[in-house]
C-alpha cells in the first residue's frame, strides 16, 4: 500500500515537471491565498481570544442606566458608572468578590536626583481586584479589605517598574514618590497584561501598554485623583463646576467588576440591580423603569467590539480571497487532469481501478498543496512585517508566528487543496478507457 | 457575433470550466468593487484638510509633577515666554487639543437659551490670541481675540467665555443664513450667551474616526488658557528650523522646571508625525486593500489563462478542420475572445449582485458608506477587459493552428 502511495507521488511529481506554468500557477495561487488568511487569521486569533479563559463565565460587569431613554445611546446604560452607583454597589456587598476601578496616572520620581520623573499609569482599584482577575505576584501580594477602608498610600507595582526602580530586587516594604506622595510597595506582580484589557474596555485601554502601579480606591478619591482614563457625561451631561459636583454627579468614568460563581448567584445580582434602580427611582433620582445589564467577559468583549473592525474586514476579506484562490486551483488542476485524458484511459485499460485514479490524482494535488504551503508560509512570514502597516503596533505585536500556525498553515493549505482536486479527480475518474483509446 | 450559436454550443460541453471562470470572474469584481470602495473612502478621509498650515509646525505634551494645580497657570506662561524666547520660534500656544491629536473636549451648542436639544456638536480648544497664527489658519470673518480678553481657567470648573471665535462649518450649521458673525452662542447647558467674533476657514476636530464624521469640521476656539498640570504646546517654527526645535524646545522646557514629564512616546513630535499616526490604520488599510487587489487580478488572468490554454490544446483538431473549410485566423481568434466575453459578461452580473451583497453585509457589520453604482461599473469593465487580455495570447495560439492538423491522427 505505502509502495503504492509513493509510486504515486513519482507519478505525481514527473506530471507536474511536464507542465511547469500551470504548475507553478497552482502553487502560487494557493501559496498567496493561504498566506493571506493566515496573516490576517494570527491578528484575529490574538484579538479575539479569551482574555481569562479560567474565570471568563464567573466575571461580571454590572451596568447601571443613570442617563435615562432619552438621552442613553440606542438604549443600553453607559459603559461605566457613576462614583455614587459605584460606591452603592460596593457597600451592598451582594457578590462574593467585587471591584472598582479608574484610570490613574502618577509621576515617578527618582530617588536619584540626576534621573527625570516620568509617568507610570496603572489604576485605582480595590483589594478584591487582585484575586478575582488572578493576578500573579513576583513579590509579596495585594493589600486587604482594611487597607481599603483605612485609606493607606499603598501600592502594588510591576515586574517592570520594580526593575527600573530597583533593579529587580525583593521592594517589599520600601518606599516610592509619586507625585508629591509617599507610598509603600507591599506587592510585586509578575509580568500580567492580558490581551485585550477586559477590564479596562471603557477607557479605550484594551491593546494599551501593560499598567504599571496599582493603588486603593478609596485612597484616590480622597486625594481627588482625576481619572487618567475616560470621564463620559452624556451629551446632556454637566460635568460640575468643582470637584465635588463631579465626584457626586453623573459622569460615569468608574469600570465596575463582580465575581459570580453561580448561574443562581448572576441571577440574584440581576435582581438586586433592578431593585436598586427601582429604589433610586422611589427616591426621585431616576425617572424611567430599571435598564441595566450584566454581562459575562465574552458578553462584554463582544460589545465593546474587542476585535477592531479592521481585524474582522480584513479577516473576510482574506477568506474571500482563498475562496478565489481555490476556484482557480479547481479550474487549473482541471485543465491539468482532463488534458492526459489519454493517458488515463491507457491506465484504465491495462487494469487501473477507479479508485487507483482517485488515488494517483489526490496524490498529485496533495503535493501541489504542499509546496503551496511551503510558498505560503514564506509570504505568511513576509506578511507578518506588514502588518504594522494596517494595524496598531501594540495589537501588531501580538499577532506571532508560532508552531501551531506553521502546522496549520501547512494544514490548510493541503487540506484545501485537496478539496479542490475533488471534482477534477472525480472528471478523470470518469475517463471512459475505450472512447479514449478509439480517438486516439 | 454570427458565431455566438456554435460557442454557446461548445461550452456546454465545458459547462465545468465555463463555470469555474465564470465564478472566478464574479467572486473578484465582488471583492475588488468592495475593496477599492474601502480604499476611496480611507483616501479620501486622509485627504481631509485640518485648516492648518502643517508645515514647519511641531507639538510637545508636557505634565507638571508635584506642582499644586494653582500654580501651574503661572508655570505655562513661564514656559511659553521662554518657548517664545527661541531662536527659530515664530509663535506658540498652550492649548488642551489640536487636530489629529486623538483626545479633546465636546460638547452640543444652541443658539437660543431656551433650545432643549443643541443645534450643532463642536470640539472645544481652549487657547489664547497666539491660536490663529500658530494653526496657521484664516480668518474669514470679524476678528481675532485681543489680549485683555484671555483669562485663565481650571479644566474642573471652566466658564462661559464672553467672545468666541469659531470654525465657518459650525457658523453655517448655526446661522446657516451666513448671519452668525456677531451674534451669540450657548455652549454646553449653559444660560450664558458667547458672542462669536471671528470665524476662521476651517478648523478640524481633534478626532478622525467615524464617530465624529457628522461634525469633524465643528470647532469653537474659547479665550482661556486651561491650567492644570497637563498641558500641549504647539509650536510654529520659521522656515528650515523646525528640526533644531525638536531637541531645543523639550530642552528649554526641561531648563525652566525639570520637573515635568515629557513622555519618550509622543512627547515631541512634528505635526507630520501627528498626521502619519493618526491615519496609519486608514493608510495601511488603503495598501492592504490595494495588494488584494492587485494580487486578485492577477491570479484570475493566470486562470482565465490557464482555463483557455488547456481548450485551445483540447480543440487544435476541431480549429484545424475550420481552417481548412475556410475560417481566416481573424475568425478564430474573434471565435476565443467572444467566447471569453460571453462568459465574462456571465461572471460580472453574477459578480455585480455579489459586489452589492457584500457591501450590504459590510454596512451592517462595519457601519460603512452604501457602495455607489460607480465602483460597480468601473469593477465590470476592468474585469471585462482583464478577460479579453488574458485570453488574447491562448486564443493568438489558436489562429496560428495551421489547417493541416485537421488531417493529423485522424
Amino acid at each position: 500500500m505505502s509502495g503504492m502511495f509513493f509510486h504515486n507521488l513519482r507519478l505525481g511529481a514527473t506530471s507536474l515537471r511536464r507542465n511547469p506554468l500551470l504548475t507553478a500557477l497552482m502553487i502560487m495561487s494557493i501559496g498567496f491565498g493561504v498566506a493571506a488568511s493566515m496573516v490576517t487569521y494570527a491578528v484575529f486569533r490574538a484579538v479575539s481570544g479569551d482574555p481569562i479563559p479560567q474565570k471568563s463565565a464567573q466575571l461580571f460587569v454590572p451596568q447601571i442606566d443613570n442617563r435615562g431613554p432619552q438621552y442613553n445611546r440606542h438604549g443600553e446604560p453607559p459603559d461605566a458608572l457613576n462614583y455614587t452607583d459605584a460606591m452603592a454597589l460596593m457597600r451592598a456587598h451582594k457578590a462574593p468578590r467585587q471591584t472598582l476601578l479608574f484610570q490613574v496616572g502618577l509621576s515617578v520620581m527618582p530617588d536619584d536626583a540626576q534621573r527625570m520623573p516620568f509617568k507610570a499609569v496603572g489604576y485605582a482599584t480595590f483589594s478584591d481586584f487582585f484575586n478575582m482577575f488572578d493576578v500573579p505576584f513576583q513579590y509579596g501580594q495585594g493589600w486587604g479589605p482594611g487597607q481599603d477602608e483605612s485609606r493607606e498610600p499603598v501600592v502594588v507595582i510591576s515586574r517592570a517598574l520594580n526593575q527600573k526602580l530597583f533593579g529587580g530586587a525583593n521592594s517589599v516594604g520600601r518606599e516610592i514618590t509619586m507625585d508629591d506622595r509617599h507610598y509603600r510597595i507591599v506587592g510585586v506582580t509578575e509580568n500580567w497584561d492580558p490581551k485585550p484589557r477586559f477590564f479596562d474596555m471603557f477607557s479605550g485601554n484594551a491593546y494599551a501598554m501593560p499598567a504599571q502601579v496599582y493603588i486603593p480606591f478609596n485612597y484616590a478619591v480622597a486625594q481627588r485623583f482625576d481619572t487618567y482614563g475616560n470621564n463620559n457625561c452624556g451629551s446632556d451631561g454637566k460635568r460640575g463646576d468643582d470637584w465635588g459636583s463631579w465626584l457626586h454627579g453623573e459622569c460615569v468614568w468608574v469600570s465596575a467588576w463582580v465575581e459570580l460563581d453561580t448561574a443562581a448567584q448572576a441571577e440574584a445580582y440581576r435582581q438586586y440591580l433592578d431593585g436598586y434602580a427601582r429604589e433610586q427611582r422611589a427616591a426621585g433620582r431616576f425617572n424611567w423603569p430599571p435598564n441595566n445589564r450584566l454581562r459575562d467577559v465574552a458578553a462584554w468583549l463582544d460589545y465593546e467590539h474587542a476585535v477592531p473592525p479592521e481585524s474582522r474586514i480584513s479577516l473576510s476579506l482574506a477568506l474571500g480571497f482563498l475562496v478565489i484562490c481555490l476556484v482557480n486551483t479547481i479550474g487549473l488542476l482541471l485543465a491539468k487532469f482532463m488534458r492526459r485524458a489519454p493517458e488515463i484511459g491507457v491506465r484504465r485499460a491495462l487494469g487501473a481501478s477507479r479508485a487507483d485514479i482517485y488515488r494517483q490524482f489526490l496524490a498529485e494535488a496533495g503535493m501541489v498543496g504542499l509546496a503551496g504551503g511551503v510558498l505560503g508560509l514564506v509570504l505568511t512570514g513576509l506578511g507578518m512585517f506588514g502588518i504594522g502597516l494596517v494595524f496598531e503596533p501594540q495589537i501588531a505585536q501580538l499577532a506571532r508566528m508560532d508552531v501551531s500556525l506553521v502546522l496549520l498553515t501547512l494544514v490548510v493549505a493541503i487540506a484545501a487543496t485537496v478539496l479542490a482536486a475533488f471534482y477534477p479527480t472525480w472528471r478523470a475518474a470518469q475517463v471512459q478507457p475505450a472512447w479514449q483509446l478509439k480517438s486516439n | 457575433m454570427m458565431q455566438i450559436k456554435p460557442i454557446l454550443a461548445a461550452l456546454k460541453r465545458h459547462k465545468a470550466g465555463t463555470i469555474l471562470i465564470a465564478l472566478q470572474i464574479a467572486l473578484t469584481l465582488a471583492i475588488v468593487c468592495n475593496a477599492l470602495f474601502i480604499i476611496h473612502q480611507r483616501l479620501d478621509r486622509v485627504a481631509r484638510p485640518t485648516g492648518l498650515d502643517e508645515s514647519n509646525l511641531m507639538a510637545i505634551s508636557t505634565r507638571y509633577v508635584g506642582m499644586d494645580d494653582k500654580d501651574t497657570g503661572a508655570a505655562i506662561r513661564g514656559d511659553l515666554a521662554a518657548l517664545r524666547q527661541l531662536p527659530g520660534v515664530e509663535d506658540v500656544v498652550s492649548i488642551n487639543s489640536y487636530p489629529l491629536r486623538g483626545g479633546g473636549w465636546s460638547t452640543g451648542v444652541r443658539v437660543n437659551v431656551d433650545d432643549k436639544k443643541p443645534k450643532g456638536h463642536t470640539t472645544l480648544y481652549f487657547s489664547d490670541e497666539h491660536t490663529l497664527a500658530t494653526f496657521g489658519t484664516r480668518l474669514v470673518a470679524g476678528r481675532n481675540f485681543q489680549a485683555d480678553e484671555i483669562g485663565e481657567a481650571d479644566p474642573k470648573s471652566v466658564g462661559d467665555p464672553a467672545v468666541v471665535i469659531i470654525s465657518k462649518a459650525l457658523a453655517d450649521k448655526l446661522y446657516p443664513d451666513g448671519t452668525a458673525l456677531g451674534k451669540p452662542i450657548y455652549i454646553g447647558d449653559t444660560k450664558k450667551p458667547s458672542t462669536v467674533v471671528g470665524i476662521v476657514e476651517r478648523l478640524q476636530v481633534p478626532w478622525n474616526g467615524n464617530w465624529s464624521d457628522t461634525f469633524f469640521e465643528n470647532a469653537i476656539i474659547e479665550p482661556f488658557r486651561l491650567t492644570g498640570s497637563f498641558t500641549n504646546y504647539l509650536i510654529r517654527s520659521k522656515p528650515g528650523q523646525l528640526d533644531a526645535l525638536l531637541k531645543a524646545a523639550p530642552a528649554a522646557l526641561y531648563k525652566v522646571n525639570r520637573m515635568r514629564v515629557i513622555p519618550s512616546d509622543r512627547g515631541v513630535r512634528t505635526f507630520a508625525q501627528v498626521r502619519e499616526r493618526a491615519y496609519r490604520a486608514d493608510r495601511g488599510m488603503a495598501i492592504l486593500m490595494g495588494v488584494v487587489c492587485l494580487v486578485l487580478l492577477a491570479i484570475t488572468a493566470a486562470g482565465i489563462v490557464g482555463l483557455t490554454s488547456f481548450w485551445v490544446g483540447q480543440r487544435r483538431k476541431q480549429i484545424g478542420v475550420r481552417r481548412a473549410l475556410g475560417a481566416t485566423q481573424h475568425d478564430i481568434l474573434s471565435y476565443f475572445l467572444t467566447e471569453n466575453l460571453l462568459i465574462g459578461v456571465g461572471g460580472v452580473v453574477v459578480g455585480a449582485v455579489l459586489a452589492i451583497g457584500m457591501n450590504l453585509w459590510l454596512v451592517t457589520q462595519f457601519e460603512m458608506a452604501r457602495l455607489s453604482v460607480l465602483y460597480v461599473l468601473v469593477g465590470v469593465v476592468a474585469l471585462l477587459l482583464l478577460g479579453q487580455g488574458a485570453v488574447l495570447a491562448p486564443a493568438l495560439r489558436a489562429s496560428r493552428v495551421s489547417p493541416v492538423e485537421a488531417t493529423r491522427s485522424v
